[in-house]
């Protein structure tokens, strides 16, 4: 079992807070909402303090911000249909570029672990791969539309230049580039959520993938190979995903973001019904067959729906979520 | 180049009387609950999008389908469109949200549905009832707002 203590509550957001987002070294993150500001904290001694406020980037909502792989750019995804990217070469953040082409809102974005790629989705149904090609240059390198309806969230692999992405039509969909013909291809589908997949994470190795529903459910999918031991069919070249655990009976509404701790392991989620849950799991779990346990239910974590939680990069078990109720808090893990 | 409505000739029905106040409502030291009159009373007196006509005299929301839980903070309307293929549907329920999110408390959780077999696309308009992002992101255009806000002004 374990406890999530509070270290911080941090305000000056008006209305919905709806993403937090650490920079990879772990001592500033970045966070934005239904004011269209985008703020930065830094953290001064033991105490989170509010930086710097980057406006007149947005005409609407920002819902969520990314920090490339190196710390030095932070991009922007926005209801106003477009993608800023922002960065501090000139001594100060400024938006230096705009990512253009989304009809409508855009709902995520996220950077490669290379940080040479950019993705972005939206209401669109579509998913846009995005090439950094030189100073303050990005170039469309696929629209991908293989969901059929809003696609809420994107993620990529950690290791590799995959990409996932979560959608309103209820699946989870995996995309690569061929390597013969340079295409983005739709590679999987995952189906078994019976609602909206809000969010996704992948573990430390990318051969698991949590995703988390309006079903109420979390799911842990599996990637097995050609060649896997466990003599799982699969028939092309490409691996094949298999939903290898559902957690349900947990939440009591949706379900809007799952973290997933590449030091510890551990999965935290942040629901509609107020609640911060973390997940372990089990010492003799089944490969195959994972069990995961509750180990934490922080009730009341917020006053509203909590939106977003992200595990600190750096593993120090730090926690960061943030609400409809304008607020952002930062938790510490302590195990028993 | 104006639209006919989808269902021209609507059963009317009559109004429910004024709610009685009672002594310990007047009473400042007994603590309320919200109740299902209270909440029916916030959208009763919502406009219809088509007719010069409120939804309780349409009888697409009633008392009876209203639910409350304060303990648990929970709000569940069922709401009734007066045809199964009514394409105001997603407007109505919208409405009803928008009012309920400008009246009431913020610790309650509103769910907002389609009464059960009475429309043909129900499940995609719950769906998209329940979908706070979408909501949040139709309720940044101005137009939808002043519509919204035409219905909702006089209750």
């Amino acid at each position: 079992m374990a406890k999530l203590e509070m270290l911080q509550t941090l305000t000056g957001h008006k209305g919905i807070v709806w993403n937090a987002s650490w920079h990879p070294l772990g001592k500033i993150f970045a966070s934005c909402g239904e004011d269209k500001i985008i703020k930065l904290w830094n953290k001064e001694g033991e105490k989170w303090v509010m930086k710097t406020v980057l406006v007149d980037g947005h005409q609407r909502t920002i819902r969520e911000v990314a920090w490339s792989p190196c710390g030095n750019f932070l991009a922007s995804a926005s209801f106003d249909g477009t993608t800023a990217i922002w960065d501090k070469k000139s001594g100060q953040f400024e938006c230096n570029a705009t990512l253009e082409g989304h009809e409508n809102e855009v709902k995520s974005v996220a950077w490669s672990p290379s940080g040479q790629l950019l993705a972005t989705c939206g209401r669109d149904k579509s998913v846009w791969v995005w090439e950094v090609a030189g100073d303050d240059e990005y170039v469309c390198e696929a629209v991908l539309n293989a969901h059929n309806q809003d696609v809420k969230k994107v993620a990529w692999h950690p290791s590799s230049d995959i990409l996932a992405s979560a959608s309103y039509d209820n699946t989870v969909k995996l995309y690569k580039e061929d390597q013969l013909d340079s295409d983005w291809t739709c590679m999987a589908t995952l189906h078994s959520h019976e609602s909206t997949v809000w969010g996704l994470a992948f573990d430390k190795t990318g051969k698991r993938l949590a995703t988390c529903s309006d079903d109420k459910t979390v799911k842990i999918w599996q990637e097995y190979n050609p060649d896997n031991q466990e003599g799982v069919i699969v028939t092309d070249r490409d691996a094949i995903w298999k939903c290898v655990c559902t957690l349900s009976g947990y939440h009591t509404r949706c379900i809007y973001d799952i973290t997933w701790c590449h030091t510890s392991g551990l999965i935290a989620t942040a629901s509609g019904d107020d609640i911060i849950r973390v997940f372990k799991e089990a010492d003799n779990s089944d490969p195959n067959a994972p069990e995961f346990d509750l180990i934490c239910t922080k009730l009341n974590a917020h006053s509203q729906d909590v939106n977003c939680v992200q595990w600190n990069p750096s593993g120090n078990q730090e926690l960061i979520s943030c609400s409809d109720d304008g607020e952002i808090k930062i938790w510490k893990l302590i195990e028993d | 180049m104006t639209k006919t409505a989808d269902n021209v000739n609507p059963n009317v029905y009559e109004k429910g009387s004024e709610r009685e106040i009672t002594s310990t409502e007047l009473d400042e030291d007994v603590s309320d609950d919200i109740d299902e009159r209270e909440i029916f009373d916030l959208i009763r007196n919502i406009n219809d999008p088509e007719h010069p006509l409120t939804l309780e005299e349409l009888r697409v929301v009633e008392q009876q389908n209203v639910f409350i839980d304060n303990k648990q903070n929970l709000v569940r309307i069922y709401f009734t469109p007066t045809i199964p293929h009514c394409s105001m549907a997603t407007l109505i329920g919208l409405s009803i949200r928008v009012q309920l999110l400008r009246a009431l408390p913020s610790r309650f959780k509103v769910t907002v549905e389609i009464s059960e077999g009475t429309h043909m696309s129900e499940h995609a308009v719950n769906k998209q009832l329940a979908d706070k992002e979408r909501i949040a992101a139709a309720l940044e255009n101005n137009n939808l707002v002043q519509i919204i806000n035409q219905c909702i002004s006089s209750s």
